[in-house]
Order: structure tokens, then sequence, then C-alpha cells
């Protein structure tokens, strides 16, 4: 059954140091809200997946949040670099991080076989790249009936899967619209998951083939209004993209990020 | 530069209308960001109005009236047909076969097409090189592949559009992220179920189109007033030119206007 808390007892009660987890979403409905607590209760020693280990994940790793961060694409989108990523695969700041790398038809497959129960993803990828060379992860198959060589991937099973979204009524089910990313998979694929959202309504009013995941899907629901900002929800407030801009400035320097972080994660609370 | 007129215009706008072109009205276009999605959505505007423009966020046929600044902007979903997850969109109708051109940029490519949107002065096993870094301890990190991999080789056939110079046009991609024709120009034989790879590239200088033979990129048409001199000096390997070199059509009043007016409103867009 959902329970419905507070952001910071969702957090308390779900994510341990140690865990493997992935905040997911698909340039809509980051949630940001859900990292920037992480980052307040300090937890350590994390694995991070995330297609497209954006500027939430550059924000927990120059926290020093993570160990192993497994990814298909790394940057600030349409701006640039993560420079808390690069600096600590780079330079080991503030501490060394793995990385386990795959392109995006991989991370796809293999939360959509996490959520089918499989232990790994069958599908016709990485043909005469040499990502398989860099990741122990990537293996190949013989298909038993047409001989074509496939390559397999483990499937992702987090220990947490977070997700933003629009609405959950007052039973916990929860409505996503719009750019729907692998939301409804990492939902199913892991051991726990929580769901912030922007409101709690007495009806979803959902059209038949809206994406929701039924309450006994989900472990915890919290309501953050803005949750996902500076990212977007569809339906509630546009995607900030000065944000996206401006942290390339902020980032780029440890002395102007740590101050970021104190002044609005650690202090205000409120990023 | 600041250009006022329509005649004339700058060598980046020389690269984005040439590569709309090779659009057409008919085809299914898997739309990389950046120049890709500048170039594809100039096509939607001007001679290809019922190109189908896909992203890997998901959306189907979309129609957006400004660029994303990122591949899963709220414009792009808000003008689609309809928007998949994102599992569906490579499982379904990328690797399903769906996807005519996979239309792509990149940081290095090489003589074959291949791809780096990687790492820069990785000392790779196959790279040949030997120095002080590697995957593990690169020179620069890039962002990685994202979709490219399985888009170079799940679509039908592959458009590259990309600046020209020495930096990225080199001799040996220093990893290959996405395969063109592979490190031999053979990457392709014998590989069953998988697209026919890059037939053009585009860059702010020249098209370049693979030998039929040995896969290797020539140039097949100088954009006006480009020199092969230019073109050589901007290739990291000794760049052959096509017998019959033709010359690029230079941009129409229309197609300049038209991409003048998208990109103004795509700064005025992004910077509210």
């Amino acid at each position: 059954m959902t329970q419905f808390m507070t952001l910071s007892e969702a957090i308390a009660t779900q994510v341990n140091d140690g865990d493997s987890l992935a905040l997911e979403g698909f340039t809509h409905l980051i949630p940001f809200a859900a990292g920037h607590e992480i980052i307040r209760q300090q937890r350590k020693s994390l694995t991070l997946t995330r297609m497209t280990p954006d500027v939430i994940y550059d924000q927990l790793v120059g926290a020093g949040c993570v160990k192993k961060l497994v990814f298909s694409w790394g940057g600030n989108p349409g701006v640039g670099s993560l420079h808390r990523v690069r600096d600590a695969i780079e330079h080991a700041y503030p501490c060394p991080i793995e990385t386990v790398e795959h392109s995006h038809a991989a991370m796809a497959n293999a939360y959509e076989a996490g959520a089918a129960g499989l232990p790994m993803a069958l599908f016709r990828g990485y043909v005469g790249s040499e990502l398989p060379q860099a990741n122990d992860d990537i293996a190949w198959v013989t298909c038993p009936f047409t001989g074509e060589e496939l390559s397999a991937v483990p499937a992702i099973k987090p220990d947490v899967g977070i997700i933003h979204a629009q609405k959950a009524d007052r039973a916990g089910n929860v409505l996503i619209e719009g750019i729907v990313g692998v939301q409804k998979e990492v939902v199913l694929a892991s051991k726990r998951s929580i769901v912030t959202v922007e409101e709690i309504v007495d009806s979803l009013e959902a059209t038949p083939n809206a994406c929701v995941l039924p309450a006994w899907t989900i472990d915890v629901v919290a309501v953050v209004e803005g949750g996902a900002h500076p990212s977007y929800a569809h339906g509630y407030y546009p995607r900030d993209n000065n944000y996206y801009k401006q942290w390339d400035a902020i980032s780029r320097d440890r002395d102007s990020f740590n101050q970021w972080l104190e002044s609005h994660v650690f202090a205000k609370g409120d990023a | 530069m600041t250009v006022s007129g329509t005649t004339q215009y700058t060598p980046s706008e020389m690269m984005t209308v040439t590569a709309a072109r090779a659009l057409t009205s008919d085809m299914t276009c898997f739309v990389g960001i950046g120049l890709p999605s500048e170039a594809a959505n100039v096509a939607r505007m001007t001679h290809a109005p019922d190109v189908t423009l896909i992203y890997e966020s998901g959306t189907v046929q979309t129609k957006p009236d400004i660029l994303p600044l990122s591949i899963g902007d709220g414009e792009l979903c808000e003008s689609a047909l309809t928007t998949v997850s994102v599992p569906e969109m490579f499982r379904y109708w990328l690797q399903g076969g769906h996807i005519d051109v996979g239309f792509l940029g990149t940081a290095q490519i090489d003589r074959f097409a291949n791809l780096n949107t990687t790492v820069i002065a990785a000392n790779h096993p196959e790279s040949g090189k030997q120095g002080a870094h590697s995957y593990a301890n690169p020179k620069v990190r890039l962002p990685g592949g994202g979709g490219a991999p399985e888009i170079s080789t799940n679509a039908k056939e592959v458009f590259i559009t990309v600046k020209h110079s020495k930096r990225t046009f080199v001799e040996q991609v220093d990893f290959v992220t996405t395969i063109g024709f592979g490190r031999d120009g053979k990457g392709r034989d014998n590989a069953p179920n998988i697209g026919k790879g890059p037939t053009v590239v585009i860059t702010d200088l020249c098209i370049l189109k693979p030998d039929a033979n040995t896969k290797e990129l020539v140039v097949t048409s100088l954009h006006p007033g480009v020199t092969r001199e230019q073109v050589i000096e901007a290739t990291g390997w000794e760049i052959k030119f096509a017998e019959n070199l033709e010359s690029t059509p230079a941009p129409s009043e229309k197609e300049l206007i038209i991409l003048r007016e998208l990109k103004e409103r795509t700064a005025k867009a992004h910077s509210a």
C-alpha cells in the first residue's frame, strides 16, 4: 500500500548509504527536489543509474554522494559539460567515481528487462561500436533460431526508483503525461519506489491510455510542488532554460559550486 | 559575422540549408539534437512539409515552431502526433525498422565516417595511439553515445552534419562510439539486419559521400566560394575529391528567411 510522506521522511526511510538508485525523467519531470533532499541527508556511496545524468546528477556527484555512475549520455543538454561529473572522473574530486557507460538503447532495454523481471535485456545494438571494450556489462548472445549475434546487457533493478509526476489521487494512483521517458519502467523495476507529485487530487481525470502507475506498485508518494524544477512538468510549468545555462558557470568552479550547495541546498532547502 | 541581406549568407547557414535539402517529404527521420535538429526543421518548413521527425525522447511526427534546447523539451511533445515511452521508441520504432534516416552530429569523424562522442585522446588499443590518456583517464570527457550507436545501425541510412575542421575531421577517431564503416571500412560487411550506414556528410565547406567500394569519404561538392585547398587544410587525412566535383547551389532567399526566423524565434524563446 502506498504511504504518503513528506519528502524528508521518504528519503530518510527509503534511501540508505550504499544503495543503488535511479532518478529518472527524460528532460521532463526530473525529480530535482528528491535529489536535493538526498544531498541534504548526506547519503554516501550511492550507485546512481540514469540515461542522461544531467544537472541533478552533477549536483549529487559534486556533493560527494556517489561512488558509481551508470549512464548513456552525460551532459548539460544544449549547454555543454557536466563539470562536477568531469571533475570527479578526471581528478577524483570530491571523491573518485566509477563509471559504467552504455548507449541509450541499451539502458532503455535494460530498464524494460528490469520491469519484466528478466535477468538481462537482448537487443540489436553496439554493432561496430567500441563501447563493449570499455564496459564489461556488454556481452553477445547467439539467437538460437536465426544464428544472429545480438547484444545483451544486465537488467537494471535499482534498490530505489525515484520519479516525479503531475499528480496522484487520494489512494496514491499516479498520472504521468507528456514525455514519459522510462519512468514507468524504473518504478516497476525497483525494489522500492518514491514518486513526488505536484499535487494530490480527488480524481486523476485520466484518459484511458494515460500513463497511470497504480498505487500498489508504489511505496511512497510525497507532494512536492515544483519538484521537477528546473526541468518541467507538462501542464504545470515550463523548463527553466536559464537555470541550465547558468549552471555551467556555477559548476565550472569548485568554490562556486560549494557556495551554491551551501546556500541553495543546505541553508535554504528550497533549491 | 553579421548578415543583413538575404543574398549574403554565412558558412553555417550554407551548411544548415544544404543539410536540410538532403531530407524529402516522404522520409521518416530520427533527429539528433543541435545541427541535425536545425536542418531537419528547416527542411520541414521549406521543401519537405510532410517529413516525419522523430526525437529519441519519444515524440513522433513532431512539428516544433522553435528549436528545442534539449531533446525532450515541451515544444516537441506539444506539437507531436503522439509521444511514446523511450523503450518503445528504441525497440519498436528504431530497431523495428521504421526509420528511413538517422540524422547525426559528432565531435570527431574519420575517413570511414566513424563517429566519436565519447572521449578525446584515449589510448585505445585499436586507435594505435600511445600516450598518457586512456578511456578511463581521458584528455576530454565528451557526453557519450546517447542514441547514436543504434541510430547508425538500425536506421536505413545515416546523414551526418558537422562543422569542418582538423580537430573534427581526424585520421582515426580516438574512440568509435558509433560505427560509420569501421576502422578498415569493412565494418558493415557481413553484419546482418543493419542499415547501409552514412550516405552523406554535410559540412560548412562541402558535401562528402562514401566511395562505393572503399567506403572512404570523398568530397563530391564544394560550397560556393570554397576552394579545394580550404577543404584539404581543414581535414586531418589526405582527402580525395570526386572526378566530377560539383558546386553546391547557394541558399535561396526563402530558405535563408525561414532559417533566420526560426533561429530568431528560438533565441527569443530560450532567453525568456
